[in-house]
């Protein structure tokens, strides 16, 4: 997991001089003020900083939940600065998978179903999905799960369907929103080196935290301030 | 393919979703209950009275104008009296005459004398009514001939003495196929039985047919011959003679619509020829006119119910939706980030909505079928279900859950995802 064995891999996230501004009343917020940033296929960046710093702006604005009000986004080689709402949608849909602190499950659908939903938005036929749903489940060991409710599970296991779901799409990219924020730390790390294992595979992982043993497993840390980046680079 | 899939899902979703919360559903769901439930009732009412009107029309005939003798008033209590008089009331042969002479629009018209006598056919007697008319009556008064025939011109001009009797009269008298051909003896006149005619008008009915179901129909000229136009009648002691040239005539109009014109014309007509009212002019189309008016206060009066109904139930609808967004605003931005389309999240409330709506049609359709039996127990209405009206109320009640849906589907995706997600 060298950085020189990852320079050769083609770059998956281009941000060039990415500006996000918001009207807030009469002030007027820079939230991001000029971020450039590459990340390459196969990299696990952990995006670092106080609160205010921008960092979840920029997840966001990476996750194509939001447009950039200035400055160039290339997702998987396709531009993505200027897209419509319903094309943003497409894109979500095809090369990103989310991961929230508050895991996000739709609490009246089973395991099986909530793992569906992207399969079911990408107009999977429903054996399809089932089928894939099922393979994922048993990928996170929830196989025995399959048909009790979001309720029914702990914080760990609701993190592993969470990823499950994110991993539906065979997405580009995962973007990891404090995945652990709502865990304790024995089962935060059972979803860290979960996420850590994915990346092995070969998956691209952007995750925003501010517990720096968490960033332990990221090999790229990305530090921001005042809407900027103050620092970045490889660790381990 | 995927568009029915997802339709499906959505559907499913729309169910669990209404099953999650049982009786906040069923509460939302009770406007259109009750507008639906309106609705088939207003329209089985209204279908029942035209229903009832037209079958009274067919009996009566559409094209026909019923003029009847009646006593005028001031002639009425005379005959309590007890004093020996005579009283002369009724239609003349005149009146007939200038009738058939004056109207363009007439096309036949018939005269009918009647009196009641006591028949008589082998050993068994029974009173009937005897028709003295022409043969123009089965014209006019279109009845189903069971045997035989009915009578023919030459059977007037001929002064035949032969009858048709009708259905009821031949059954008391014997049976229907061996009646042709025997003597029916009324006092000492002898006439042959030629035909026998079903009968509409029943005893019990309230409407007036021209038809009764113990008439005995003969040639006009013989009953003018044998009877005269003076009748006797002893009643509880006291002597009554009535002299009655005509006491019916049935005048059928060539079109539709100059119908009630044409009554209205022989109305005046008669007036100037008769110095006190003692007849009455029947126009069965009036009837039509009058189930229409019955039918539009019913429908005024249902109509508005369901109107209010539909509406309170659609702002319901659409309130329930609005709070069920806003609890779900979460699930929103998750669909969202996942990658749901905004018309995708229209979709799957529009559907919930109409499902829900739906539902309350279906329940509203039960209720709507309940409530015409009920209406014809207690207020004596003749009540149709069509299945159209079943058909057109559940269009309604999808339609309400579009209308009022379109809104909450609206906003839902209109969410911003972001936001969304951080809703608590």
């Amino acid at each position: 997991m060298s950085e020189s064995a990852n320079n050769n891999k083609p770059t998956v996230i281009e941000l060039t001089d990415i500006h996000k501004r918001y009207q807030m009343g009469s002030a007027v917020v820079d939230a991001l003020a000029g971020v450039s940033l590459n990340i390459r296929e196969g990299d696990f960046w952990a995006i670092m900083g106080p609160s205010g710093s921008g960092k979840s702006t920029l997840l966001n604005l990476i996750g194509c939940l939001d447009r950039p009000t200035a400055g160039r986004y290339v997702l998987s080689g396709e531009d993505v600065s200027d897209l419509e709402d319903d094309a943003l949608s497409d894109i979500r849909l095809r090369y990103l998978g989310f991961i929230f602190q508050s895991f996000n499950l739709l609490p009246h659908l089973t395991v099986l179903r909530n793992i569906e939903l992207p399969l079911y938005y990408q107009g999977r036929s429903i054996e399809e999905g089932h089928q894939r749903a099922r393979e994922l489940a048993a990928s996170v060991g929830l196989e025995s799960r399959l048909h009790h409710r979001p309720t029914e599970l702990s914080g760990g296991q609701c993190q592993r369907v969470a990823i499950a779901r994110a991993l539906a799409n065979d997405p580009a990219v995962i973007l990891a929103d404090e995945p652990t924020g709502n865990l304790d730390t024995k089962t935060g790390a059972e979803i860290m080196s979960m996420l850590h294992d994915l990346n092995v595979q070969g998956k691209t992982i952007v995750m925003v935290t501010h517990e720096t043993d968490i960033a332990e497993y990221a090999n790229h840390q990305l530090h921001m301030r005042d809407g900027l980046i103050a620092s970045e680079g490889a660790t381990a | 393919m995927i568009r029915r899939s997802q339709f499906l899902r959505n559907l499913r979703l729309g169910l669990e979703n209404l099953l999650l919360h049982k009786l906040r559903s069923l509460l939302t769901m009770l406007g259109i209950v009750f507008g639906v439930g309106s609705v088939i009732a207003m329209l089985s009412v209204g279908e029942g009275a035209s229903r009832q009107a037209l079958n009274q029309i067919r009996r009566l005939g559409s094209h026909n104008i019923i003029i009847s003798a009646e006593k005028a008033l001031e002639d009425q209590d005379s005959i309590t009296s007890g004093r020996k008089r005579l009283v002369t009331y009724g239609m003349t042969y005149a009146d007939h005459r200038r009738i058939s002479e004056t109207f363009d629009t007439v096309e036949h018209v018939v005269p009918a004398k009647l009196l009641r006598k006591r028949s008589r056919i082998g050993s068994r007697m029974m009173d009937v009514r005897l028709v003295g008319t022409t043969d123009r009556w089965f014209e006019l008064v279109e009845r189903d001939v069971i045997a035989g025939r009915t009578l023919t011109p030459e059977d007037i001009t001929e002064r035949k003495a032969v009858a048709v009797i009708t259905e009821d009269v031949a059954r008391k008298q014997l049976a229907v196929e061996h009646i042709l051909g025997q003597p029916l003896r009324i006092g000492s006149d002898i006439y042959k039985v030629v035909g026998v005619v079903r009968n509409e008008g029943g005893e019990g009915t309230t409407i007036q047919t021209p038809d009764r179901a113990n008439d005995v129909y003969i040639p006009l000229p013989v009953a003018r011959e044998r009877y005269g136009d003076i009748d006797m009648q002893i009643k509880s002691g006291s002597f009554n003679r009535e002299e009655v040239e005509l006491h019916q005539i049935i005048v059928s109009v060539d079109e539709l619509k100059n119908v009630e014109p044409t009554a209205k014309a022989i109305e005046r007509m008669l007036t100037t020829s008769h110095k006190t009212k003692d007849y009455r002019i029947h126009v069965p189309l009036a009837l039509l006119r009058q189930a229409r008016e019955t039918q539009r206060t019913f429908n005024i009066v249902l109509g508005s119910i369901a109107c209010i109904s539909l509406l309170v139930g659609g702002i319901g609808i659409m309130n329930i939706m609005l709070a069920s967004v806003t609890e779900r605003t979460r699930e929103i931005g998750v669909r969202r980030a996942i990658g749901a389309k905004k018309r995708q999240i229209v979709h799957q409330f529009l559907v919930e909505t109409i499902v829900l709506s739906s539902c309350g049609g279906l329940i509203g359709v039960l209720l709507g079928l309940m409530v015409p039996v009920v209406i014809s127990k207690l207020a004596g209405m003749p009540t149709v279900v069509t299945s159209w009206s079943v058909g057109l109320s559940l269009v309604i009640s999808v339609a309400v859950g579009i209308i009022f849906g379109i809104y909450p589907a609206v906003r839902a995706a209109n969410l911003d995802p972001i936001e969304a997600l951080r809703h608590e």
